[in-house]
C-alpha cells in the first residue's frame, strides 16, 4: 500500500476546493441555524444561485466576471427576501419546508428544457467563464509535495478560496460578538422575549437570512469557478445536508466550526476511500467482500458510522460546549 | 411627575390620587397612563375579552385579578401587541397604540414579562441584561462589525446591567448561563431585564408563580420599589395576600368582562367578585339535599 499517496490525497482534500465550498456553505448555515435558529434546509439553493449567476451571465450574456459575481450576490439577496418575506413571521418549521422546496424548485428550473438555451438543461453549463479569474493565476506550475498536490488552476482556487474563507470568517466573528449578534442569539432562544424588549425580530431574522445566503452564494462561486462548469444535480438536497453535517461536526454556533468540520469531513472521506481502494487492490480485502466499484459508496457508510459515533460520544461537535448543549433541554 | 418629598412616598401620592374614586367598573382616573375602549377579542365562538372601558392610574400599582380563564393574560397580550383584537382601541400616554407591533410598544416605554418566564437560556445572565438596553448602535448591522462605534455604549450598558443585577441580588450569577438559575431567580432576572428598557409602565404576568416564600418577600419589595422609582405597575396575580399587600388598586375580570374595580379592601368584599370566584349561588342552600 502506498501510504505516501494516501497521505497526499487525504491532506490535499482536507485543504482542497471541496473543503472550501463546504466550509463557506456551512458558515452561511451557521449564521442561519447556529446563531439565529433559522432552519434553512435550502442552502443548496443559495449555492445554485451563486454558481448559475456566474456561469449563465458570463457564457450567455457576456457579462464580465466581476459583474457576474456582483449579480450573483444580488440574486442571493433576492432569494433570501423571497424565502423570508412570507415565512419569517411564521413558526420556524415553515421556513424549513419552504427552503427545502425552494432549493428543489431552483434545481428543477435549472435542468428544465424550457431554459435550455440559457441554463443548459440537465447537462448544465460548461465553458471558459472563469478565464478572467484564471488569467490572474500566478501559480502556473502547481504544487507537488509529499503531503499536498494541486495542479496550477486548483492551487489558485485553493489560495484565493482560503483567503475568501478567512475574510468571511473574520467578518462573521466581528458580527456575532457584537450587540447585533447578541440579538440573533436571543432570537434563537426565545423570539417573544426579544420582541418584548423592543427589538424588531423580523428585521433581524431577515438580515441573518440574507447574510448567510450571500455566504452560501460565495460557496457557489467557488464551486462553479473551480470546475469551470455547473451541473444542476450538484445542487440537490444532499449538498445542504452535507453542509449541515459539516456544521454540526464542528459544533453549531462556534465561529471556527464550519472550517474544522469541513476539513475533517473531507479528510475522512478521501482517507477512507483511498485506504479501501488500496486495500482492495492489494488483496487485503477480498474482492467478494468489497469490490473496487463499491468503495465510493462504502466510504459514505463508514463516514456515516463515524458521525454517529461522534454524535453519541461528543454531541456538541468538536468546538461545542457540552454544558451549553445540555441547557437546550429547557430545564 | 412630582418628586416625592421626604415624608410622602409615591405610595401615599398614588393612594391620595385614587382616594375619592367611586369603585365601579370603568370608572375614570385623575391621571390615566392607559385608556382602553371596547376591547374585544374572540377565539371562535368564545369571547375571551370584552372590556368596555378601562383606565390605569399612573404611578400606582394596579392588580388585575380574576379566576382562571377570565381573560387576564389575553388582555395583557392585546395591550402589548402580542395578540390582535377583533375590535376596540387603547392609548398609552394619550397616544393610540392599538395595532402597534410589540417591539414598538416596548420602545414606547411599556414593557411586559411573561407568565412562563422567558429567560434566554444559552445566554449568560449579563448578556440577558445587556440585550435589553435601548437604542444600541451596535445592534445595527451596518455598525455591528465596527466595535469602536459602540464600545463606549456597551460599557455603559454593562455598568447599568451590573447595577441592576446587584440590586436584584443576581450579581454572583453574572457569567452563568440563564438556564442555570432557579425558577425564582429567572423571575428576578426577567424583571431586572425589563427595567433595562427604562419603562414607564411595567406589566408583570404572574410574577409570583412558582416562587418560594423567601424570594416572594424580596420580589414584593422590588415591585414596590418600581413605584417609588416613578414607574407604573400593572400585574396579573392569583396570590391574594400579595394583591392585598402591594396593590393600590385592583381590577377584577371574570369571563372577559371587568366585574369590579377599587381599592383592595373594598374589592375583596364586593359581591360580584365573590360570585366570580365562588359562583353566584355558593351560599344558598341546596334544597334537594335536605330531603
Amino acid at each position: 500500500m502506498d501510504f505516501i499517496f494516501i497521505a497526499q490525497q487525504s491532506f490535499s482534500a482536507a485543504l482542497g476546493v471541496n473543503t472550501i465550498i463546504f466550509a463557506l456553505a456551512a458558515i452561511g448555515l451557521n449564521m442561519h441555524f447556529g446563531y439565529t435558529g433559522l432552519l434553512n434546509f435550502g442552502q443548496a439553493g443559495f449555492l445554485a444561485v451563486g454558481a448559475y449567476s456566474v456561469a449563465t451571465l458570463v457564457v450567455s450574456f457576456n457579462f464580465p466576471l466581476w459583474a457576474a459575481l456582483l449579480a450573483g450576490i444580488l440574486n442571493s439577496v433576492i432569494l433570501a427576501l423571497l424565502l423570508g418575506l412570507p415565512t419569517l413571521r411564521l413558526r420556524a418549521d415553515y421556513l424549513a419546508i419552504v427552503t427545502i422546496a425552494a432549493a428543489e424548485i431552483i434545481r428543477q428550473i435549472a435542468r428544465s428544457a424550457t431554459f435550455n438555451k440559457y441554463l443548459g438543461g440537465s447537462d448544465g453549463i460548461t465553458g471558459k467563464f472563469g478565464k478572467d479569474f484564471f488569467a490572474l493565476n500566478p501559480f502556473k506550475s502547481g504544487l507537488n509535495t509529499p503531503f499536498l498536490r494541486y495542479n496550477g488552476n486548483d492551487l489558485w482556487v485553493v489560495v484565493t478560496g482560503w483567503a475568501l474563507v478567512i475574510v468571511v470568517l473574520f467578518v462573521m466573528w466581528l458580527l456575532v460578538r457584537s450587540p447585533w449578534g447578541r440579538v440573533l442569539k436571543s432570537i434563537r432562544e426565545d423570539e417573544e422575549a426579544v420582541r418584548s424588549l423592543g427589538k424588531n425580530v423580523y428585521l433581524y431574522k431577515m438580515q441573518s437570512l440574507i447574510i448567510g445566503g450571500i455566504v452560501g452564494s460565495f460557496a457557489g462561486f467557488v464551486y462553479a469557478l473551480s470546475r469551470q462548469s455547473v451541473q444542476p444535480d450538484n445542487y440537490g438536497t444532499a449538498l445542504t445536508f452535507f453542509a449541515y453535517t459539516v456544521l454540526i461536526l464542528g459544533g453549531a454556533a462556534r465561529v471556527f466550526a464550519p472550517i474544522a468540520g469541513s476539513i475533517i469531513f473531507w479528510f475522512l472521506l478521501v482517507f477512507i476511500e483511498q485506504m479501501l481502494r488500496q486495500a482492495v487492490s492489494a488483496g487485503y480485502i477480498p474482492e467478494w467482500l468489497i469490490g473496487v466499484n463499491q468503495v465510493g459508496q462504502i466510504r459514505f457508510m463508514l463516514v456515516g458510522l463515524g458521525l454517529m459515533m461522534l454524535m453519541i460520544f461528543r454531541p456538541q461537535g468538536i468546538f461545542g460546549d457540552r454544558k451549553e448543549l445540555a441547557l437546550d433541554a429547557r430545564a | 411627575m412630582p418628586a416625592p418629598s421626604q415624608n410622602t412616598s409615591r405610595r401615599d401620592i398614588a393612594l391620595a390620587a385614587l382616594a375619592g374614586i367611586t369603585p365601579t367598573p370603568g370608572v375614570s382616573k385623575p391621571d390615566p397612563i392607559i385608556v382602553a375602549d371596547h376591547v374585544v377579542r374572540k377565539f371562535g365562538g368564545l369571547t375571551a375579552v370584552n372590556v368596555s372601558h378601562l383606565e390605569i392610574q399612573r404611578g400606582a400599582i394596579t392588580a388585575l385579578i380574576g379566576p382562571n380563564g377570565a381573560g387576564k393574560t389575553t388582555f395583557f397580550n392585546l395591550l402589548t401587541g402580542f395578540d390582535q383584537v377583533n375590535e376596540g382601541s387603547w392609548s398609552f400616554n394619550g397616544v393610540k397604540i392599538s395595532g402597534t407591533p410589540p417591539h414598538k410598544v416596548a420602545r414606547m416605554g411599556m414593557v411586559r414579562t411573561f407568565q412562563l418566564t422567558k429567560a434566554l437560556y444559552r445566554l449568560t445572565v449579563i448578556d440577558n441584561m445587556r440585550l435589553a438596553a435601548t437604542k444600541q448602535k451596535g445592534e445595527s448591522i451596518l455598525r455591528a462589525a465596527l466595535p469602536f462605534l459602540w464600545n463606549a455604549q456597551e460599557k455603559a450598558a454593562t455598568a447599568r446591567s451590573e447595577e441592576l443585577l446587584t440590586r436584584f441580588k443576581l450579581i454572583d450569577k453574572r457569567d452563568d448561563f440563564a438556564a442555570a438559575l432557579s425558577g425564582g431567580q429567572r423571575k428576578l432576572l426577567e424583571m431586572a431585564r425589563a427595567l433595562m428598557v427604562e419603562p414607564e409602565l411595567v406589566m408583570l404576568d404572574e410574577p409570583m408563580a412558582g416562587v418560594n416564600p423567601a424570594l416572594k418577600q424580596s420580589l414584593l419589595g422590588h415591585i414596590k420599589d418600581l413605584r417609588e422609582d416613578g414607574m407604573t405597575v400593572l400585574f396579573v396575580e392569583h396570590d391574594m395576600d400579595m394583591v392585598r399587600d402591594i396593590s393600590d388598586w385592583v381590577i377584577v375580570m371574570a369571563q372577559g368582562v371587568i366585574v369590579a374595580e377599587g381599592p383592595p379592601n373594598i374589592v375583596m368584599r364586593d359581591k360580584a367578585v365573590i360570585d366570580a370566584y365562588l359562583g353566584a349561588h355558593h351560599d344558598s342552600t341546596l334544597e334537594q339535599d335536605r330531603g
